[in-house]
């Protein structure tokens, strides 16, 4: 396999789009033949990352680039940006607004998941400009 | 089990989906969708009562079995047209998610 590179538009404040990204790339993987515990640590660190950036940034682009050792996806957004990381990070802190929560998000469970289900994770963000996390799943 | 012994056991009311012969091996209960991003295990019976189209995103990435509505909630139009596209079969049941989850016990 050469390197696959996939990139994926995701709508400002779409609450319907409910991981289409995240589910294309899964499906996309699964046609590369990648493992189903690789596939399914990919799924869900994405769809996390996907959905915070509908709900708490105005959406932005996705990028993935594969290899047979490595799967690196960037996520980026031009929303307000992170002031606390490491609050951000911390299981159960949520500013989700309540119309979102109704819909069953704001747990304060995404980042965590996405640090929990990959190999490396990282978050690039400046207040005002944006936020870039970078996460990387190993093919073992 | 699979999916169409649960419903007959159970009595379920069948909303979409037709994949009855997968394998049922656990169940998971709730309705914050990032704990059940999670937590939920491939091959779970997933008891909620979020029946929006987020749930099915939920369904399908963490490759749950079948989603079972309990209390009778109520499955959204787009849920039930992302649902149909993506093959997640829909159950639901007037009984709550403690009962259901107790009979499916029995049964697993
Ligand atoms: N892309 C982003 N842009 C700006 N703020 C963000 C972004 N992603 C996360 N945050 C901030 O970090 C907090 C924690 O995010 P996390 O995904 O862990 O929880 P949540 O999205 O609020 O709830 P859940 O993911 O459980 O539904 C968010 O409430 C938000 O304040
Ligand atoms: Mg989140």
């Amino acid at each position: 396999m050469e390197e696959v590179r996939l990139h994926y538009d995701v709508n400002a404040y779409d609450f319907t789009c409910a991981g289409e990204a995240s589910g294309k790339l899964k499906r996309s993987l699964k046609n590369l033949g990648f493992n189903s515990a690789v596939i399914r640590n990919v799924a869900i660190a994405v769809y996390e990352a996907e959905i915070n950036m509908v709900i708490h940034a105005e959406g932005g682009v996705i990028d993935a680039i594969i290899t047979p050792d490595c799967i690196t996806v960037i996520l980026a957004d031009h929303g307000p940006g992170i002031p606390d990381i490491e609050l951000a990070m911390k299981e159960g802190y949520s500013t989700a607004p309540e119309n979102v929560r109704a819909l069953g998000f704001g747990a304060g469970m995404g980042l965590p998941n996405i640090k929990k289900y990959t190999d490396e994770m990282n978050i690039d963000t400046v207040i005002g400009v944006g936020t870039t996390i970078t996460l990387k799943v190993y093919n073992k | 089990m699979d999916i169409k012994t649960l419903k007959e056991k159970l009595n379920l009311k069948l909303l979409c989906g037709d994949d009855l012969d997968r394998t049922i091996t656990g169940c998971y209960c709730g309705d914050l969708l990032s704990w059940v991003m999670s937590r939920a295990q491939e091959n779970d019976v997933w008891l909620t009562v979020m029946g929006n189209i987020n749930s099915v995103g939920v369904a399908v990435l963490a490759d749950v079995a079948c989603i079972v509505l309990t209390e009778n909630a109520a499955l959204d139009a787009d849920a039930l047209q992302r649902a149909e596209q993506n093959g997640v079969v829909i159950l639901q049941t007037d009984k709550n998610t403690y009962q259901m989850a107790a009979a499916i016990s029995q049964l697993i």
